[in-house]
């Protein structure tokens, strides 16, 4: 079975956004709300590295555990999905997630955020049917059930971001230290995947 | 060989006594164990012979590649074009541990408190039973305790108190209480209604507490009396009743903790009620740090404002417990405002020989009870 995670390869990545403007097109996600963002470390000084970043899909997630409703569920495939209709927009998730992929459509005040929104690993929702309207009003595109990959990954340039089951996407990594030497940087596995 | 050891042996034994033997085999042993302590720590006549540049050199190599993935493991972020708090930072690692500390002590432990609290209160109505009042026939006299403000005041933020505890627990145990009660999709349902609940309450009770703060802590700074009333045990085990003012000790310490706990789960209430990913703080309001929003801190107002409920919560079952069913008279007070003559000098009796020196005890009737609202104009004086 395999295990769905995504890979950003710092050594390629050039913070041109494209993951994040595709995640946007290709889901009609709400405005405000950013499934995916690209994070500069020492922007404008010699060494600096980008990082494209969304819901990591987490083994144990720790906005799972914590949702008073329940309404995460995690796939087969290591997807973490949540249902919309369950939720209650409390934000809990969002202080739990360690790398602040939750995000809520609404601000307004008595603490009304409406309900919350992610990173699906373009995978539709769980309550709603399969490549539905539904489902895609609700959660955008269901590519998984497609055949394919998630857009962010399929779109980007460089092929810094990279989607799939994790074995594979590993060997792809592997692949390119052994070719160009260095160190191998798996930004944020060792936080989000507790089996590797 | 054998022949001349077995013969050289007494001559040795007789040259050793028994008693130099054992003091050679102490030393022997502590000379073993001296030397097995600061052989292995010689490799650090290293340091005292001047070796510690070596060491120097070692720490200060650090790979700055290294180093910077691993502050990015604790926090440290970078620019990007997405707007939000803390939106440029990569991971956070205090979600973790504030989910752990939420869904383990605070989630598993904290309620119990709460029906420990009533079970306490059960077993002591039912050994000790209802604490009654001595006199066996009441004169009729009165003397007001409360106005019709601070009787509104007090339940408008008793009520509220009560919502919100039944719709936090639900937020905090539901999951595992309700949920297998009402499904998935109808626990839902009661959850938005609880939120939306707690979260439009929450205001109105925090107004109820500083308007109690305000009415209130006149009558609520500690006094010596209080200290003998307390040495008494507030004569909840006793028969006696020990010397009270307008407040009694209990009372006093149960003042301040709605007080000081009450602003405490108000300030965190607010810190997660507001919205405010994207709030600008004006430049005057800098100084303020309530109002960042980041997720540090409406993590810790989280836990803060748990802790402090669940606890008050156990605390309100005792207060509740007391003031009606508890003491026979003391709910009337709240009620109509007037509590009898009987009561106040059994309960409070420096205060009713105040009020009876001022001349406010009062006879009261039927039809000014039910509709005083607190005036007590209409009564004549009884002296």
């Amino acid at each position: 079975m395999a295990r769905m995670k995504f890979l950003c390869d710092a050594e390629r990545c050039i913070e041109c956004n494209g993951c994040v403007t595709a995640c946007k097109n290709e889901n009609e996600v709400p405005w405000g709300v950013n499934r995916r963002r690209v994070v500069t470390l020492g922007d404008g000084a010699p060494g600096e590295k980008s990082i494209s970043v969304a819901c990591m899909h987490c083994t144990d997630a720790p906005c799972q555990a914590v949702c008073p409703v329940d309404c995460f569920n995690t796939t087969d495939d290591g997807i973490v999905l949540h249902d919309k209709s369950l939720c209650i927009g409390c934000g809990y998730c969002f202080y739990a997630c360690p790398f602040g992929a939750p995000q809520f459509p609404e601000q307004t005040s008595f603490g009304a955020r409406g309900k919350m929104d992610k990173c699906t690993f373009c995978a539709g929702g769980p309550d709603e049917a399969d490549l539905s309207d539904a489902e895609y009003e609700k959660y955008g595109r269901n590519r998984i059930a497609e055949g394919k990959l998630p857009l962010c990954a399929e779109m980007c340039s460089t092929r810094a971001l990279i989607a799939g089951d994790g074995d594979e996407i590993a060997d792809i990594y592997r692949e390119r230290i052994l070719r160009r030497g260095g160190r191998p940087q798996t930004w944020g596995w060792e936080t989000a995947y507790t089996e590797g | 060989m054998s022949q001349q050891s077995t013969h050289d042996e007494p001559v040795v034994r007789a040259k050793m006594s028994p008693a130099r033997k054992k003091r050679m085999a102490w030393l022997g042993l502590l000379a073993i164990l001296t030397l097995a302590v600061v052989l292995p720590l010689a490799s650090y006549s290293v340091y005292w012979l001047g070796g510690n540049a070596v060491a120097q050199d070692v720490g200060s190599v650090t790979n700055p590649r290294s180093n910077m993935w691993r502050a990015v493991e604790q926090g440290v972020g970078g620019y990007t074009a997405v707007n939000g708090a803390e939106a440029g930072v990569l991971i956070a690692q205090g979600g973790v541990r504030w989910q752990q500390l939420r869904d383990g002590p605070v989630a598993k432990y904290m309620p119990w408190l709460v029906l420990g609290m009533l079970a306490i209160v059960v077993l002591y109505h039912l050994i000790h039973g209802k604490n009654k009042l001595d006199a066996s026939q009441l004169s009729g006299r009165k003397i007001k305790r409360w106005n019709s403000f601070d009787r509104s005041v007090h339940w408008i933020t008793a009520i509220s108190f009560i919502v919100l505890a039944i719709t936090g627990l639900s937020m905090l145990i539901g999951k595992n209480v309700l949920i297998p009660l009402l499904g998935k999709a109808g626990f839902s349902w009661w959850a938005q209604a609880s939120i939306t609940i707690h979260n439009v309450v929450g205001p109105v009770f925090s107004v109820g507490v500083l308007l109690m703060i305000v009415l209130w802590v006149w009558h609520n700074f500690p006094t010596k009396v209080d200290l003998e009333w307390f040495k008494q045990g507030g004569g909840m085990f006793t028969k006696s009743h020990p010397s009270a003012g307008r407040m009694n000790g209990g009372e006093k310490v149960w003042f301040w903790v709605v007080a000081v706990v009450g602003l405490a789960v108000s300030i965190t209430g607010i810190i997660m009620l507001v919205p405010i990913y994207n709030l600008p703080v004006p430049t005057w309001l800098s100084w303020v740090p309530l109002i960042e929003g980041t997720r540090p801190q409406m993590q810790e107002a989280n836990l803060v404002h748990a802790v402090l409920s669940l606890g008050w919560t156990a605390l309100a079952v005792g207060h509740v417990y007391i003031g009606t069913a508890g003491t026979e008279g003391a709910f009337e007070g709240m009620k109509t405002g007037y509590v009898s003559e009987e009561w106040a000098k059994q309960h409070h009796d420096l205060w009713a020989e105040d009020a009876a020196a001022k001349g406010q005890v009062v006879v009261l009737d039927d039809t000014t009870t039910q509709g005083a609202v607190g005036t007590g104009s209409q009564p004549a004086a009884a002296q």
